[in-house]
């Protein structure tokens, strides 16, 4: 049963998804799910120990070995994306029988849970594959649940971002899949192993650099790097609050993973860093991203609009800790990868809350929330301060390793200009603490009333999680510390 | 009580943020509840003074937390400046919440649950800053001091109130990232550690520039300390009640601020390489110039907190100049202005409240005539002033007089004069307050309205500190053992 690991974190979710469809009465469909998600979750949990003890796990698919057959690949990297993804859609899932029976119809219930299944094994099947192709599978497999549980939000604009990401995410893929096509024209091999030791023969041609153009402009697209991120902050907007939450915290995060394996392990940090004038351009799109998205943040009126925004601009730290092109950086970016995921999750779930209540997230209905919704709002202020990177956050240690890793490159403006972007923060999250804790509640709003256990539980598990990691950094640390030595080949 | 020595140590950072808990349980009962904060106040400073006595004895006071990131621990040690920080704050809590009982109730605020439970936080992290012993630790608590005082400062919940909250965060918090954060990192980068040692971190060898570099971010990114152009958060905050202005922007908070200016100058960098860094002699201009400046500014304010607000600005110059003159006396001197300034401002600022509580007045052209009403809060509003003028009988003189021997034997004559002049401004903005109130207008409304003094909790709070005043002249001998003891190790 252990050796068969790799695939059942795929698996599991996978075949649970069309099980589902047979289940009518929510309750149930929601308990079911959340078996699955539970269940994947502590594969995750097993997987991560195996490789911290042992070492790099490889698996036949089927039995067939590469390169014919379909190789799942876990290493630290592999392992750690593995839960943040099983383990937040876990939790946010707690708070989904609650959430959604109030924004989407009965009878897209079950639906509901079927496509988040799906998008959780797309998902995690992208992170556990060691074959490019199988990457694209999984990627659309993910992606086109997200399109469908986007469509799902009762604003009728849900449809229309949803259609936005669709055609973003489908150019995407699309240069993906041609950049894998390149690759595999030029190799003859889907391994990723094996690309990585075939590509460096062939580096030197104009088909290859092609390749990883296509490669890293879909990616890109996927991670909504400045200035691909336009798709972004409506998807996240007039989703139902669940899916924000836990596309929020996951699918830019699998994005960046593969970011990070293409250029890392495939084509190789010499070509992607040395041959290729990938570091200066995504620390300018980087440090553009934290304080373009940063700014417009500060002016939405929309509260997830506001919050979406500030993940394009946390992606763009995530961009600038991959550019610096040392253990260090890449460390960084990992852990924030880690810790945005807690914060957002959070953050969007609280929102949720808000949503649950008062039926809107416009800021200016916030007023007097602070004194309505005393728990939900201390929520959104710990999530707001974690995002500012206050110390005792997980912020904070993010922030920490990215400003020494620009230090310890000597690239001090960069420093200067990480920290600076933490300033716009304070200002958007600000707006909403004044608005909530100096005015009273607009009339006919006297009555609102806290959020019910079943939102509060999975928020406050996630702000004790945002709290936790940031007092004890020794497992996040750890492994993003473990995973970028070995992406570096370093290995300790 | 067989408590060990590193356990109250521990205890004295634990105990206000455990009392927070009982303050917000007994939230119904407000007698139960201010029991709370004063019985949590006398222990602390129980523990506080056992702590001093077994410094004083030589013992070797840390205690050790866990490991935030590998490398970086949240540590504790006692040293001779941190005893000295925290003897002050832990005892003028006490004072401040007999007076804050006084004021809070006379004054019918709201929320006092919270008010109370703030302020324990807040104390709490001042003794988390007091004994510290690396700049992580610091930092952090200097962050939870900052969040924790934000309600407090917008404790009214006005749009003024809104206004003042956010020049006070936005500079404070700004400052201590962009400023403060950097120069953490940065000297963890270069030297290798953050933590506290006599005669500093770095390593005679390091790029001078660099290490000139970190010191101005260090003195910028204390945003605490008030280094003008960073001042307006203090002014600002003044809209808070005044327990809150007298306690924090008068002793905690600024106190903080120079406090750790002057942790950094002795223990990170020390003095001798302070005083060979090229920015030195800039940034000691410019704490020079904020001293005369806002000098000037108090007294062009009408409003009495504003104007005592400006003073402090000014006085915490003071401080800052001492620490970077890096001289023995410019330690003890502004380590000794430290408490000295504490005090007096504190009267001051009680007595503010007071007037504001007894005769609703904020403005000093109205308090005219007012020591026929209240004429032991304006002879304390008298003695707290000469204390921070520095003239006998009061303490101030002799941190003063440190101060101004410090720039002799640096040979910074202007800031010499800048100093002295500074001191005749305090002269002429605070003691026309208590003359014209005793000596002139007989016919203004208090000469016919009797004695009417605040409530007795703020009276009694208001004597304690001025009879501290006039102690600490008398008496400056263990305070004094205290700053010289600073270098000394």
């Amino acid at each position: 049963m252990l050796i068969h690991l790799p695939a059942l974190a795929v698996v599991i979710p996978l075949l649970s998804a069309p099980l589902c469809l047979f289940l009518n009465r929510p309750l149930f469909a929601w308990l079911f799910t959340l078996i699955a998600c539970g269940l994947t979750m502590l594969v995750s949990i097993m997987l991560l120990q195996q490789v911290m003890a042992s070492g790099t796990i490889v698996y036949e698919m089927g039995g067939w070995s590469p390169p014919w057959g379909i190789e799942y690949r876990i290493d630290k990297l592999n392992a750690f994306l593995l839960l943040i993804v099983s383990s937040i859609s876990t939790v946010v899932l707690l708070a989904a029988h609650t959430s959604i029976e109030k924004e989407i119809p009965k009878y897209r219930i079950t639906l509901f849970y079927v496509l988040y299944l799906l998008s959780l094994a797309g998902l995690l099947g992208v992170v556990t594959t060691g074959d490019a192709f199988n990457v694209f599978v999984f990627l659309e497999i993910s992606s086109l649940a997200a399109y469908s549980l986007i469509a799902l939000g009762e604003d009728r604009r849900a449809l229309w971002a949803a259609y936005q990401y669709l055609i973003m995410g489908t150019i995407g893929a699309t240069f993906i899949l041609i950049g894998i096509g390149l690759m595999y024209q030029m190799t003859g091999t889907l391994n990723m192993d094996d690309l990585s030791r075939r590509l460096p023969e062939v580096a030197q041609t104009r088909t290859v650099f092609a390749a990883f153009a296509f490669i890293v402009v879909g990616v890109c697209l996927k991670v909504a790097l400045f200035p691909l991120h336009r798709w972004l902050p409506n998807a996240y907007a007039y989703a139902p609050s669940v899916v924000t939450a836990v596309l929020a915290a996951t699918s830019t995060k699998v994005a960046v993973y593969l970011l990070i394996r293409f250029t890392f392990t495939i084509f190789g940090i010499s070509f992607s860093f040395t041959t290729v004038p990938l570091q200066t351009i995504f620390v300018i799109l980087g440090l553009l991203g934290i304080f373009a998205a940063s700014t417009t943040a500060i002016f939405q009126k929309n509260v997830k609009h506001l919050f979406a925004y500030s993940s394009v601009a946390q992606i763009g730290y995530m961009i600038v800790g991959y550019s610096i092109g040392t253990t260090m950086g890449l460390m960084a970016t990992l852990l924030h990868l880690f810790n945005h995921a807690l914060m957002k999750s959070a953050l969007f779930l609280a929102l949720g809350a808000v949503m649950y209540r008062i039926g809107s997230v416009q800021l200016v209905q916030f007023q007097g929330l602070g004194r309505q919704m005393p728990m939900t709002m201390a929520a959104i202020v710990a999530g707001g301060l974690s995002l500012i990177g206050v110390p005792l956050t997980v912020g904070f240690v993010s922030k920490w390793y990215l400003v020494l890793a620009a230090l310890e490159n000597g690239w001090w403006p960069v420093a200067v200009l990480v920290l600076l972007g933490s300033l716009l923060a304070i200002v958007y999250v600000w707006r909403i603490v004044e608005v909530a804790y100096f005015n009273e509640p607009p009339p006919g709003r006297e009555s609102v009333q806290e959020a019910p256990l079943g939102f509060l539980i999975p928020v406050w598990m996630l702000v004790a999680a945002n709290i936790y990691f940031g007092l004890d950094t020794r497992l996040s640390v750890q492994v993003a510390e473990a995973a970028s030595q070995a992406l570096f080949g370093v290995s300790p | 009580m067989n408590l060990s020595l590193e356990t109250m140590l521990q205890l004295s950072i634990l105990l206000p943020l455990l009392a927070t808990v009982g303050i917000l349980a007994t939230g119904s009962r407000p007698n139960l509840r201010e029991a709370v904060s004063i019985v949590t106040g006398l222990v602390l400073f129980y523990f506080v003074t056992r702590l001093y006595l077994g410094l004083e004895q030589g013992e070797v006071i840390t205690a050790q937390w866990w490991q935030l990131v590998p490398g970086l621990q949240l540590s504790f040690a006692i040293d001779a400046l941190g005893m000295l920080f925290a003897l002050v704050a832990s005892f003028l809590w006490i004072v401040t919440t007999v007076y804050a009982i006084g004021y809070m109730r006379g004054h019918h605020e709201k929320n006092q649950t919270r008010f109370y439970a703030c302020f324990a936080i807040a104390i709490g992290s001042v003794m988390g800053i007091a004994f510290a012993a690396n700049l992580f630790t610091l930092f952090i608590f200097y962050e939870v001091l900052t969040l924790s005082t934000y309600p407090l400062v917008t404790h009214a919940g006005t749009a003024e109130a809104k206004k003042g909250g956010r020049i006070y965060l936005g500079i404070l918090l700004s400052t201590s990232i962009a400023f403060f954060l950097l120069a953490i990192i940065s000297t963890w980068f270069v030297a290798g550690t953050l933590d506290f040692k006599p005669g500093g971190v770095f390593s005679p060898e390091v790029n001078k520039l660099v290490a000139g570099a970190i010191l101005v971010l260090f003195i910028f990114g204390i945003g605490k300390a008030a280094i003008m152009p960073f001042h307006r958060w203090l002014p600002a905050a003044m809209v808070a009640p005044t327990p809150v202005s007298a306690l924090l922007h008068a002793v905690a908070v600024v106190k903080a601020g120079v406090f750790t200016v002057l942790k950094v100058c002795v223990f990170v960098f020390g003095i001798d390489l302070l005083s060979i860094l090229p920015s030195t002699q800039f940034l000691l201009y410019l704490a020079g110039a904020s001293v005369l400046l806002a000098s000037l500014v108090a007294m062009r304010q009408d409003n009495l907190k504003a104007r005592l607000a400006y003073s402090t600005v000014s006085q915490l110059g003071y401080v800052t100049v001492g620490a970077l003159l890096a001289t023995s006396a410019g330690v003890i001197g502004s380590s000794m202005h430290i408490a000295m300034h504490a005090f007096g401002k504190i009267t001051l600022f009680f007595c503010a409240g007071a007037i504001l509580v007894a005769a609703h007045k904020s403005n000093i052209s109205e308090m005219r005539g007012l020591g026929k009403q209240m004429p032991i809060t304006m002879a304390a509003f008298f003695i707290a002033s000469l204390g921070i003028i520095g003239v006998p009988p009061a303490g101030g003189t002799w941190s003063k007089w440190f101060l101004l021997m410090g720039t002799l034997e640096a040979e910074q004559w202007i800031l010499m004069a800048a100093l002295m002049i500074s001191s005749l401004l305090n002269i002429a903005y605070l003691l026309p307050i208590p003359f014209h109130a005793f000596f002139s207008g007989d016919n203004t409304p208090y000469s016919r309205a009797g004695i009417k003094e605040a409530p007795t909790a703020s009276l009694i709070a208001i004597s304690i500190t001025t009879v501290g005043c006039l102690v600490l002249f008398v008496y400056p001998q263990p305070l004094f053992e205290l700053a010289r003891a600073i270098l000394a190790a």
